[in-house]
C-alpha cells in the first residue's frame, strides 16, 4: 500500500510554509539563505514525489536542475554576505537600509 | 510498512524545518538543516530516487551546507537576539496562505489520487542512476550544458564579490580617509 | 470729404505728440496749435454751408454688418451740429494757445497738449456722428479723456483719486445709456439717425409690458424708456443731480482743462445729445417733466453750494453745475433751441471764467483759495475787466449774452404749462442766487484789502500774451454771442409741427425785467455783503449756522455716496478678498497642494530600505492573488 501522494503535498506545502515564515522573520541573513533552501527542498520533494506517482522521470530531472541553481544562487549568495560584512561588520538584514527614502 | 518510513522521515524533516526557524544560534540552524537534508534524501530513496538522494546528500549537505558553515565561522556570526518586528504580521498573513493552501489542497486532492494518464513511461527499471543517466544526455541535453553554464557563472560571480580589493590587504586595518587610495 | 479733416487733424495731432511727444518736449504746441486751428477754419466753411439750408453727410467707415445691425462711422453735419463744431474748435483753439503759456516748463507739456487733441478729436466726432453708437463711442473717448487730462498731474494722489471718481461716477451714467441703445436697435432695428426719425413717427404709440418676464402687465411708452435711460447718460456726463458729485472733484486738473471740458464741451455732450434726439423725446411728456425737474434741481443744487466755496476754481465749477441745470431744464420743457442757446453762450463766458482763475492763480504762484487773495484789481488789469465781463454775463447782466440766453430760457419755461411756470420762478430765484455768488467771487479775489502771502505778493504781474489774448477774445463772445441771432438760427432744427415753446408778448417782457431785477440785486447784494461790511459774511455764517455748513459741505452729497456705495462696496470686496479669495480658493489650491504632499509622506513610509518589509509584501502579494485565482 503506498503513501498517497497527497501525504507528500502536505509535507512540501508544511516545509515550504516553514521556509516563507524564516525568510520573513529572521534577522541574519545567513539564517534567511537557510530558509530559502528549505523551500527549495519543499519543491523537490514535491517533484520526486509526483515523479514516483506519474512514473515519469522528469520530475526527477527537474529536481537534478533546480539543485544545480539552488549551488549556484548558494555560492553567490554567501559571496553577497561576505561583501556585505566587509562594509558594514554586520549582518543583520535590519542594518541594511539605504533605500529608505 | 512504507507508511511508517514516511510517517518517520516526515516527522523529521517538519521538526528539523521548524528548528531551522526558530533557533536562535545560526550554527545550530545550519545543523538542523543538515538533519533535514538527511532525511530527505531518505525520503528519495522510499520514492525510488536513489541517484537524487545520493546527489542531495553529496551536494546539499556536503557542499553546500559545508559552504554555509565556512562562512558563519569566517563572519563569526552572533546570536540573534529577537525576531523581526513584523513576526506578528508574519503570523497573521499565515493564516490565509494556509486557508489557500488547504483549499488548493482539496481540490487537488481528488486529482492526485488518481490513477496517472497515460503519459510516456521510462520503464520502471531498478536502476535509478541509470534511467536518469539516459535520459539527462539525450531528453535534455541542452538544460544541462545550460546548467553547466549557470554554474560557471556562478562561480565567477562568487568569486568576484568575495574578492578583496588589491591593496586593501596591506590597509586593512588603517582608517582611510575618502579619497585617499 | 474735405469735412472729414476736422476731426482728424487733432487726432494727427495726437498722434504725432503721444508717439513723438518725447523728442517734441517744449516745441508741442507747434503741432497742436495749428491742426486746432485749421478744424476750426474748416468748421467756419461747414457752418457757412450748412447755414444755407443743406445737410451734410458724409459716411466714413463701414465697421461691421452682422445680420441687421450695420455699425459706421459717418459724418452728419446740420445747423445743431455746426454751431456745436464752431463751439467746440473754438474754445479748443483759445485754450490749446492759453496752455502755451500755463503749462509753460510743465514736465508733461507735449503729454498734456496730445491730450486735449485727443480730447478735441473725440468731441467732434461725438458731435459729427450719424449714428447712436459713434456717439455712444465718442462719449466714452471724451471720459477717457477727461480721466487722463484730470490726473495729469498724476504723482497727487487727490488728482488721481478725482479723475477716478469722475470716470467712475460718468459710467454708472453710461451704463443706462447703454441700455437705451439696446431699446432703441431692438424696437426700431437701427441706430442711425436718418433711420430712427422718420421710424419713430410712425410708431407714435408703441409700449412695451415692463412685468411681461414676470408674469405681470405694466405697460410703458417706449418712448419714455428709452428717453429716460438715455438721459441718464446725459445725468453722468453733464453733471446732473445725483451725478454731479464727480465736477467740483475735477478741478485737480489744470485750469485749462477746466476751462476746455468741464465748462464748454464735454459736460455739454449731455445737453447736445438730448437736443440732438428731440424728437423721441418729444413722445413723452413723462420723460420730459423728469428732465426737466432734474435741471431744476441741479439748477438750484449748484448755486446754493457756490455760495460758500472758497476755492475760486470750486465756485465757478458749481456755478457750471447750476448752469447745465438750467440747460437741461430747458430742454426738458421742449425748449432745446433755448437750451443750445445757453449752452453756447455759457461755452463763452465759463471758458472765460475759468481761464481768468487759472491766470489769477498762475500769477499768484498756484494759490487757489479765495482768503487769501483780494486788491488784485490794479495788479492784474486784463484779467480783472475781462472776468468782470464774464461775471457780468453769468449774472445775466442786461446787454450780455448771458442775458439773453437766461432770459430765453426762463421766458420759454413760463410759457410751457404750470410746471413750465413753477420752474421759470425757481429759475428767477436760481438767478439771483448766480449773481450774488458770481460777484462774492470777484469782490473777493480782486477788491478789498489784500491777504496775499507776502512773499507772493511783491511779484504779481499779468501773465503773458498767449493766456490774456484767449481772455480778451472770449471776453468779446461773452458779449457778441448774445447778438447772432442763435435761438432762430436753431428753431428749423427741432421744429415738429409741436409748439412747445412760444413767447408771448408781454409775459415775456415782465419775465425779462424779473430777471434783470434779480441780477441787478444779486450784483447789489454781493456788494453789500462783502465790500461794505466786510464783516457781515461771518455773522450771517454763525447766525445760519446749519445752511452755512449744509452749504459748505456740499449737502453732504458725497458723504452719503460713501455712506450708500463706497463703504459696502469696500467691505464687500474685502470679504470677498478675505473670505472668498484668500480661505476658500487660496485654501482650496493650497490644500490640494498640501493633500498631495502628505500623501506623498503617506506613501514614503512603505520605502523603509528593510528587506524584510519588501519580503513581506511579496508574501502578501501571493496571498491576494492566490485567492483571487482561487475565487
Amino acid at each position: 500500500m503506498t503513501v498517497p501522494v497527497s501525504y507528500y503535498i502536505i509535507l512540501s506545502a508544511i516545509v515550504f510554509l516553514t521556509g516563507v515564515v524564516g525568510v520573513l522573520i529572521r534577522r541574519n541573513i545567513i539564517a534567511i539563505l537557510l530558509s530559502v533552501e528549505l523551500m527549495l527542498n519543499a519543491t523537490n520533494i514535491n517533484f520526486v514525489a509526483f515523479s514516483d506517482h506519474l512514473q515519469d522521470l522528469g520530475g526527477q530531472v527537474f529536481v537534478f536542475f533546480a539543485l544545480t541553481v539552488a549551488a549556484a544562487e548558494v555560492a553567490v549568495g554567501l559571496a553577497i554576505i561576505i561583501a556585505l560584512h566587509r562594509s558594514r561588520s554586520t549582518i543583520n538584514i535590519e542594518e541594511f537600509n539605504l533605500l529608505k527614502w | 510498512m512504507a507508511h511508517l518510513f514516511f510517517g518517520y522521515f516526515a516527522g523529521m524533516i517538519t521538526i528539523t524545518s521548524i528548528l531551522v526557524v526558530a533557533l536562535r544560534n545560526p550554527v545550530y540552524s545550519a545543523l538542523s538543516l543538515l538533519i533535514m537534508f538527511f532525511h530527505v534524501a531518505g525520503l528519495f530513496i522510499t520514492l525510488h530516487a536513489e541517484f537524487l538522494a545520493a546527489v542531495q546528500v553529496i551536494v546539499y549537505a556536503g557542499a553546500i551546507l559545508v559552504l554555509y558553515l565556512f562562512v558563519v565561522m569566517l563572519l563569526n556570526v552572533n546570536r540573534d537576539d529577537r525576531y523581526h518586528s513584523q513576526w506578528r504580521v508574519v503570523a497573521f498573513v499565515c493564516v490565509p496562505l494556509s486557508i489557500e493552501f488547504l483549499v488548493l489542497l482539496s481540490g487537488t486532492m481528488g486529482a492526485a489520487n488518481r490513477q496517472p494518464a497515460s503519459l510516456p513511461v521510462e520503464p520502471h527499471t531498478a536502476d535509478n542512476t541509470l534511467a536518469i543517466g539516459r535520459t539527462l544526455f539525450s531528453t535534455y541535453l541542452f538544460p544541462f550544458e545550460v546548467a553547466s553554464l549557470i554554474l560557471l557563472v556562478a562561480m565567477i560571480g562568487a568569486i568576484f564579490l568575495a574578492k578583496r580589493d588589491i591593496g586593501e590587504n596591506e590597509a586593512k586595518d588603517v582608517t582611510r580617509v575618502p579619497g585617499a587610495q | 470729404m474735405l469735412y472729414a479733416l476736422i476731426p482728424l487733424l487733432p487726432l494727427a495731432a495726437f498722434l504725432v505728440l503721444g508717439l513723438g511727444g518725447s523728442r517734441i518736449k517744449d516745441r508741442a504746441h507747434l503741432v497742436a496749435v495749428p491742426a486746432v486751428l485749421l478744424s476750426l477754419t474748416l468748421a467756419l466753411t461747414a457752418f457757412f454751408e450748412v447755414a444755407s439750408g443743406s445737410v451734410i453727410s458724409v459716411p466714413l467707415y463701414t465697421w461691421l454688418t452682422s445680420g441687421d445691425l450695420d455699425i459706421h462711422i459717418g459724418l452728419h453735419i446740420d445747423r445743431l451740429t455746426a454751431v456745436m463744431l464752431l463751439l467746440v474748435t473754438g474754445v479748443s483753439s483759445l485754450v490749446h494757445i492759453y496752455t502755451i503759456g500755463y503749462m509753460h516748463g510743465d514736465s508733461g507739456y507735449a503729454r498734456f497738449f496730445s491730450y486735449i487733441a485727443l480730447f478735441t478729436f473725440s468731441m467732434l466726432m461725438l458731435v459729427l456722428a450719424d449714428n447712436l453708437l459713434q456717439l455712444f463711442i465718442f462719449w466714452e473717448a471724451v471720459g477717457l479723456c477727461s480721466y487722463l487730462l484730470i490726473g495729469h498731474w498724476y504723482e497727487r494722489a487727490s488728482a488721481c483719486a478725482a479723475a477716478t471718481k469722475a470716470f467712475l461716477v460718468n459710467r454708472v451714467g453710461d451704463f443706462g445709456f447703454m441700455l437705451g441703445l439696446l431699446l432703441v436697435w431692438y424696437h426700431f432695428g437701427s441706430l442711425n439717425y436718418l433711420d430712427i426719425f422718420p421710424a419713430i413717427h410712425e410708431a407714435t404709440d408703441l409700449t412695451m409690458n415692463l412685468l411681461g418676464p414676470f408674469g405681470g402687465v405694466w405697460d410703458v411708452s417706449v418712448f419714455t424708456l428709452i428717453a429716460l435711460l438715455l438721459f441718464t447718460g446725459a445725468v453722468g456726463k453733464s453733471a446732473q443731480v445725483p451725478l454731479h458729485v464727480w465736477l467740483p472733484d475735477a478741478m485737480e486738473g489744470p485750469t485749462p482743462i477746466s476751462a476746455l471740458i468741464h465748462a464748454a464741451t464735454m459736460v455739454t455732450a449731455g445737453v447736445f445729445m438730448v437736443a440732438r434726439l428731440a424728437p423721441i423725446y418729444n413722445l413723452s411728456p413723462t420723460a420730459m417733466s423728469v428732465v426737466a425737474v432734474t435741471g431744476a434741481v441741479t439748477m438750484l443744487l449748484g448755486a446754493t453750494i457756490a455760495l460758500t466755496q472758497t476755492d475760486i476754481k470750486r465756485v465757478v465749477a458749481y456755478s457750471t453745475v447750476s448752469q447745465l441745470g438750467y440747460m437741461i431744464m430747458a430742454c426738458g420743457l421742449g425748449a432745446y433751441a433755448s437750451g443750445m442757446y445757453h449752452l453756447l453762450t455759457h461755452g463763452a463766458f465759463k471758458a472765460l471764467l475759468f481761464l481768468g482763475c487759472g491766470s489769477v492763480i498762475i500769477a499768484l504762484h498756484h494759490e487757489q483759495d479765495m482768503r487769501h487773495m483780494g486788491g488784485l484789481k490794479d495788479k492784474l488789469p486784463i484779467t480783472y475787466w475781462t472776468f468782470v465781463v464774464g461775471s457780468l454775463a453769468l449774472a445775466g447782466f442786461p446787454l450780455t449774452a448771458g442775458f439773453f440766453s437766461k432770459d430765453d430760457i426762463l421766458v420759454s419755461a413760463w410759457s410751457s404749462g404750470t410746471l413750465g411756470q413753477v420752474l421759470s420762478i425757481l429759475g428767477l430765484l436760481t438767478a439771483l442766487l448766480t449773481a450774488f455768488y458770481s460777484f462774492r467771487l470777484v469782490f473777493a479775489t480782486f477788491w478789498g484789502p489784500s491777504h496775499v502771502e507776502p512773499h507772493h505778493a511783491t511779484h504779481i504781474q499779468e501773465p503773458s500774451r498767449t493766456m490774456t489774448t484767449p481772455l480778451l477774445i472770449l471776453a468779446v463772445f461773452s458779449v457778441l454771442t448774445g447778438y447772432l441771432g442763435i435761438p432762430s438760427f436753431l428753431e428749423p432744427v427741432f421744429s415738429t409741427g409741436q409748439d412747445t415753446a412760444t413767447q408771448h408778448g408781454s409775459d415775456a417782457l415782465m419775465i425779462m425785467l424779473a430777471a434783470t431785477a434779480m441780477g441787478l440785486l444779486g450784483i447789489a447784494s454781493a456788494y453789500y455783503v462783502y465790500v461794505l461790511n466786510p464783516d457781515l459774511p461771518e455773522r450771517l455764517a454763525t447766525r445760519w449756522k446749519v445752511l452755512y455748513q449744509a452749504s459748505l459741505n456740499k449737502w453732504y452729497v458725497d458723504e452719503l455716496y460713501d455712506y450708500l456705495f463706497v463703504r459696502p462696496t469696500l467691505k464687500t470686496a474685502s470679504e470677498l478678498w478675505k473670505r472668498v479669495d484668500v480661505e476658500v480658493i487660496d485654501g482650496a489650491v493650497n490644500g490640494i497642494a498640501r493633500a498631495i504632499a502628505w500623501g506623498g509622506w503617506l506613501l514614503r513610509l512603505i520605502q523603509s530600505g528593510q528587506t524584510q518589509h519588501y519580503a513581506l509584501a511579496m508574501a502578501l502579494g501571493i496571498v491576494v492573488l492566490t485567492a483571487y485565482l482561487l475565487l
